[in-house]
């Protein structure tokens, strides 16, 4: 099936098989390997991308679903040279040790802090709740979180 | 210890931010499976539904069939080359694929290899096995009792399913020591199989040059140099030779011990990509991972312990069997059958313990390797710290007065243990009085007396952990005859930046960082002007990798002593270029000057160009250093951790309310790595505590294969850690460092199950075993009639 996405804000075409998953278009077909896998049953959230703004675990969308949709993976993050103050922030707090998790992380946390300015830790713990990590046990990742909240709150002021 | 260098520079003791970081949230890290060849070919994986099962039929013909499928590779392909069978670190035997009959469920049956991921998946599905059920066994305990079906048939002579009995300690002492003791309390204690389940899961991509007859392995692997040694010493009859094999470790996605062992799928990758001469891709899926990778723990533990009326511990008996599957493939030192268990006497001064284990085969995937532990060091603390906790009830005592009253005492450092082991260095009791500080101990007591008076159910426990890192010496410690030792190789380039390799490997630690700190102490170079590199075999020098928290005892000491090598000849150099003596030289990190005239001094970057430029006449030029550093001991790291549990009466729920952790790993390197690792070690005891286990069903069908049921913390379930440490150096390494990435791992599990138990112990509740599910306990509760209504 002929397929045009657009990811990152380009515009791509592909043949795809219907039956390819939206993960493997990403990393092997448009060879954009920031988004991992780590399972295949919807739980570990290492291929967490968006897609139309919203959060999906890529390794459960077919290619297909992404037809004529925005797609955006961990490398749209940085604009114009410039990280996002999410990224930013994991470097600063150590939220990430393999960095295995970290580009579904970094998805999860840019869509949930475009609409949670002010987020409670527990609300940032639910938030990632779709999203394991094996390294960090999650306490410097909120940190990250509430200083990049912090930082895109005094940006928008 | 105070800070020796300027944030600048970035030595010792500095938070510095992690130097693989900026690739790793760009999404720009390295890992196998981002890597594509051209031509590159995949492999998938044949797995057994059957946990023990005679192969009658292998039909191929549908498989071939399939659009892109290339070749159905089977144990009768293999055995035309003899590699069928593979040796295992243990010195036993394990298939890669089988020619007769499956040993466990998800085994590898067949492989096949297509130009798709996808058609190699259907070439797979379509892959037609015939089986013939054979009895299984899954209790190591039925395994051992006579008439049990033999399970290793291919090993002739073997009548039983026994593999081997290890024992260590006096025997006879311990025995009269038991007799003797006023109370003795005894206990057993099962603690499970669990997955390690790093979020990336194994593979590789092979790559055979038929045209230089060179082999390149991108793989998951955690010790490449020992890796390649494996590989030319079992395929060298195929023409493999170790300068003809190249293996790259590229980035990690966690490993924790179960990135150790060799695996069927590599080695079927490599031979397929032998005989094709093209690339192959193996990688896992997450089923594949949880059920066929090795796993850890799985240790049936009786353990008894004795004291005098006045509280003192005398003695520890302790009898184990171990369930290792189907095959030995524990990823130990050789010497150590049951790894280093017999550090079961943990901080305690008693002068009587024994320990024996019998190894035991079952219809299961071959276990023994770790879980973010060193060698069996977890089930060693989780045994001597609920041990400790029962005998201090049983007492009356409270249990952290037991412990101060039974710790070996700071004076007592260089300390023997009655198991052999001589601890480096410790104050156990100053991490305990500050653990207790930091919760408010005190306080915690009078508020669950109100509680339990109440009738709620509140529970506080204590971990006080000694751990044994760092293997280690090779009088004692070798894998696969490999002696343990690390290495480092620095070279300073002209304009006095630096690279420095290891043979280890880093899987998240943050060695860029951490090396590059250790090498900025000691000469003076900012940690930022040092690359770091690990993991390819060709450029690397030889060591044995990162596992049991080895690379800060091992590498690291290598690291500190091949940087005095440099700066030894650099004082050469310096004394050339000043004109004085060298005993005249004073050095502090970067720069030697002259004492007495500190004007007149030559600083680590115009040492390294004159190194090039300027060197003193009958002196080699260039400014480089190698060490391959045997440590004369292991390092022993401590902490005491207190976590508080409250059980909600109508679900069995167990909530972790605080947990407070103290750790002590000697000199600290980098502040926030120490840190990240306890955060992520308490969350890996906190995960088989209470949610994780891998078990079987009674024919062998694995329950927990899959994140479904699997439960791997969210971060939702863990709790917020506090953290906090001591400082007692190790008196023989050279930085004073100890190992610190699985001390949280070894030591968290008690401390929690201690907890539970504590809100239980009035009910008469005396162990529950790990994990402590919301089942158990509410099982619990039902059958002391405190459920709620």
């Amino acid at each position: 099936m002929q397929i045009r996405v657009s990811i990152n804000g380009e515009k791509h075409e592909a043949d795809v098989e219907p039956r390819l998953l939206l993960v493997h278009l990403i990393r092997e077909v448009l060879r954009l390997t920031g988004t991992h896998i780590g399972c295949d049953t919807t739980h570990c959230g290492a291929c967490t991308v968006l897609l139309d703004g919203r959060p999906v675990k890529s390794c459960t969308v077919f290619a297909v679903q992404a037809r004529d949709r925005e797609i955006m993976t961990v490398e749209g993050l940085e604009q114009n040279g410039k990280l996002h103050p999410l990224q930013e922030a994991f470097m600063a707090e150590h939220g990430l040790q393999c960095g295995y998790c970290t580009p579904g992380m970094l998805m999860t946390g840019y869509a949930f802090l475009a609409k949670h300015a002010a987020p409670s830790e527990d609300d940032i713990r639910h938030a990632i709740s779709g999203n394991l990590c094996r390294c960090t046990g999650y306490v410097n990742i909120v940190k990250a979180f509430q200083a990049a909240a912090a930082q895109l709150k005094e940006g928008a002021a | 210890m105070a800070l020796r260098t300027s944030p600048e520079v970035s030595g010792m003791g500095h938070a510095m931010k992690r130097k693989e970081d900026p690739r790793f949230i760009r999404g720009k890290g390295n890992y196998v499976d981002d890597l594509q060849l051209p031509g590159m070919l995949y492999l998938d994986i044949v797995r057994s539904p059957f946990a023990h099962a005679k192969i009658t039929r292998i039909d191929s013909a549908k498989a071939l069939a399939v659009p892109g499928v290339l070749a159905v590779i089977t144990g009768e392909t293999l055995a035309q080359y003899n590699l069928h069978w593979m040796p295992t670190l243990m010195s036993d035997t394990q298939m890669v694929l089988p020619v007769e009959k499956v040993m466990y469920q998800a085994q590898e049956v067949a492989a096949v290899l297509a130009t798709s991921r996808y058609a190699a998946a259907d070439g797979a599905a379509a892959v037609e096995v015939q089986y013939e059920a054979l009895p299984v066994v899954v209790d190591p305990k039925k395994a051992l009792e006579p008439g049990a079906p033999v399970l290793r048939t291919d090993k002739k002579d073997k009548k039983d399913n026994h593999i081997w009995h290890w024992e260590w300690g006096d025997r006879a002492a311990t025995d009269r020591a038991i007799a003797e003791a006023d109370v003795t309390v005894k206990q057993d204690i099962y603690i499970p199989r669990v997955h390690v389940a790093s979020i990336e899961t194994c593979g590789c991509v092979a790559h055979f040059d038929k045209v230089n007859e060179k082999l390149t392995v991108w793989m998951t692997t955690q010790a490449p140099h020992a890796i390649r040694t494996v590989f030319a010493l079992v395929a060298g009859h195929v023409g493999l030779a170790e300068h003809k094999i190249r293996i790259i470790s590229p980035d990690i996605g966690g490993g924790f011990g179960g990135k150790v062992p060799v695996y069927p799928g590599y080695v079927i990758a490599v031979a397929a990509s032998v005989l094709t001469g093209k690339p192959v891709k193996w990688i896992e899926d997450r089923m594949e991972n949880l059920q066929a990778d090795s796993f850890a723990r799985d240790y049936h533990i009786s353990a008894e312990p004795g004291a005098r009326k006045d509280g003192t511990l005398t003695a520890l008996r302790i009898k184990t069997i171990a369930d290792h599957g189907y095959t030995d493939a524990a990823a130990n030192p050789s010497k150590f059958p049951a790894g280093l268990f017999h550090v079961c006497t943990g901080s305690y001064d008693l002068k009587a313990a024994h320990v024996e284990v019998d190894g035991v085969y079952t219809n299961k995937p071959p276990g023994g390797i770790a879980y973010r532990c060193s060698f069996r060091v977890t089930e060693a603390v989780h045994t001597i710290e609920r041990m400790a906790d029962l005998m201090a009830h049983e007492l009356g005592m409270d249990p952290a007065d037991f412990r101060l009253k039974n710790f070996v005492k700071p004076e007592q450092f260089p300390y023997k243990s009655a198991l052999g082991w001589e601890y480096d260095s410790g104050n156990y009791a100053g991490a305990l009085q500050k653990a207790m500080e930091q919760i408010g101990y005190a306080e915690l007591k009078r508020e669950q007396a109100d509680k339990r008076a109440r009738g709620d159910l509140m529970g506080i426990g204590i971990s006080s952990f000694t751990e044994i890192v760092g293997a280690g010496p090779s009088k004692h410690f070798d894998i696969l005859g490999l002696k343990m030792f690390d290495s480092c190789e620095i070279r300073i380039h002209p304009t006095g930046k630096a690279i420095a390799r290891f043979g280890t490997k880093s899987q998240g630690q943050g060695h860029e960082t951490t090396y590059a700190q250790i090498l900025a102490e000691e000469l003076g170079i900012p940690a930022k002007d040092i690359q770091i590199e690990e993991g390819d075999t060709d450029t690397a020098p030889y060591g044995l990798g990162t596992y049991a928290s080895r690379s800060t005892p091992t590498a690291g000491a290598a690291a500190a002593v091949a940087a005095r090598k440099i700066q030894d000849k650099a004082r050469k150099i310096a004394a050339h270029l000043l004109e004085a003596a060298e005993g005249d030289l004073v050095w502090e990190p970067g720069k030697f000057s002259v004492k007495g005239a500190p004007d007149k001094s030559k600083t680590i970057q115009e040492i390294a160009f004159a190194a090039y430029t300027n060197h003193p006449q009958g002196m080699e030029a260039g400014l480089e250093a190698v060490s391959y550093y045997d440590p004369p001991n292991l390092t022993y790291p401590f902490g005491s951790y207190i976590c508080v549990v409250d059980i909600d009466r109508g679900t069995g729920e167990v909530k972790v309310r605080r947990f407070v952790a103290i750790d002590d790993c000697g000199n600290i390197i980098n502040p926030m790595i120490v840190q990240g690792q306890i955060h992520g070690g308490l969350t890996m005891g906190l995960a088989p505590a209470l949610y994780e286990e891998i078990s079987y069903d009674e024919i062998g069908n694995v329950q927990g294969g899959s994140f479904i049921d699997y439960l791997v913390p969210t971060a939702v379930e863990t709790p917020k850690w506090e953290t906090g440490h001591t400082v007692t150096p190790s008196p023989h390494h050279p930085l004073g460092a100890k190992g610190v990435g699985e001390s949280a791992t070894v030591g968290a599990p008690a401390a929690i199950a201690n907890a539970v138990v504590d809100a239980l112990w009035h009910l008469g509740v005396r162990h529950v075993d790990i994990p402590i599910t919301p089942p158990k306990v509410w099982k619990l509760l039902r059958d002391h009639g405190v459920m709620a209504e």
